[in-house]
């Protein structure tokens, strides 16, 4: 039975397209079927993020719009055979995506895909509510500042009032996954700590993602995190989050917490 | 980091989680509010236009939160020449 996880945040550049490649590629990695599905019509980037930019031949509006077959516009990754991406339309306007459309194709994945990724734009329009409709399971990318963690708590209600979910009367499923988070610059006072986000936005938590510059290496590359690096802090954070998200128990660790001496030291006047 | 900061006692972080509780605190109500008040619109609308006809530009439902008690203002626009349906 397939799962539909959305990607969402309400505000753009958190992490949002990061996290969705990263965790397709995680869940991918455990040998599992997945299609990471960029909605972002207009401003697509998980092709780019995901090395994939030059083999997009057909987007999700040209297999709304019947102009291609779905097996078509998927793109097989090169370094998993598991891995599959849906890119978005880069020369449409967002109001090519109808809602009838995206259901079809979701329908369509569903029987194809163990794992369906959507990733979804920022704001709450009409590509950020398509994105989440049709969900099983929702994980909210935050930064811990106070303007995403707003945007957090506002599409935390819409995923409780404009899902497909949410109008069955059934609970949709939330976690968060905090990213860009600095354990060091926390501990003094001068960032929010995972407590007062899980504390204020009330989901539970999937992940903490440290800030990284292993992140912007691989996008650089054009590898999801968990595939550029696989032992780099940020590939482990996503690892874990993707087994959390599969299901299984996995303590939760704050990374870079545990520093010698030298890493205090040094920690601090790189922060 | 120098010396003095030693002795900063203001961190951030405190400000932000307090800030955004009382902001989100009144956000959630308040989205659930917005709709109240077009529910609220709408059934009072309708009441009223059984009897007499309305201008529906014409009406204004308000609703303003104080701290101890909410009010809600309702405004509406009856023409002088209005016919009555039914006393």
């Amino acid at each position: 039975m397939a799962k539909v996880v959305v990607v969402t945040s309400g505000k753009g550049g958190v992490g949002k397209t990061t996290s969705s490649a990263a965790l397709g590629a995680a869940l991918a990695q455990r040998g599992e079927k997945t299609v990471v599905v960029d909605f972002d019509v207009g401003l697509r980037n998980l092709d780019l993020v995901m090395g994939a930019e030059r083999r997009v031949v057909y987007d999700i509006v040209n297999v709304i719009q019947g102009d291609a077959k779905l097996p078509q516009a998927l793109i097989r990754d090169k370094r998993l055979d598991t891995l599959f991406l849906l890119p978005a339309s880069q020369t449409r306007d967002k109001d090519s995506l109808t809602a009838e459309g995206v259901e079809q194709v979701m329908n369509d994945l569903k029987r194809h895909f163990d794992w369906i990724i959507c990733d979804s734009p920022a704001g709450i329009e009409r590509g950020a509510t398509l994105a989440m409709r049709h969900a099983d399971v929702a994980v909210v990318v935050t930064n811990p500042e106070v303007s995403s963690v707003r945007d957090s708590d506002r599409i935390i209600g819409l995923l409780d009032s404009k899902t497909e979910k949410a109008e069955l009367g059934e609970r949709m499923e939330k976690h968060l996954l905090l990213t860009r988070y600095d354990a060091v610059r926390a501990e003094r006072g001068d960032m929010l700590k995972v407590d007062d986000v899980l504390e204020i936005l009330s989901i539970p938590l999937l992940g903490i993602v440290p800030e990284s510059m292993d992140v912007l290496k691989a996008s650089n590359i054009g590898a999801p995190v968990t595939l550029a690096d696989s032992r780099s802090a940020p590939a482990l954070a996503y690892l874990d989050a993707a087994r959390r998200l599969a299901g299984e128990t996995v303590p939760m660790t704050i990374p870079g917490e545990k520093r010698g001496l030298l890493g205090k030291i040094f920690g601090r006047r790189a922060a | 980091m120098s010396i003095f900061s030693l002795f900063r006692k203001q961190s951030s972080a405190p400000m932000a989680r307090e800030r955004l509780q009382v902001l989100l605190a009144h956000e959630r109500a308040s989205v659930g509010q917005s709709d109240l008040v077009a529910i609220l619109r709408e059934e009072i609308l309708a009441v009223i236009a059984k009897h007499v006809e309305i201008d529906d530009e014409k009406v204004s439902v308000k609703m303003e939160r104080g701290e101890h008690v909410t009010t809600l203002e309702v405004d509406i626009e009856i023409p002088v020449t209005v016919t009555v349906r039914a006393a």
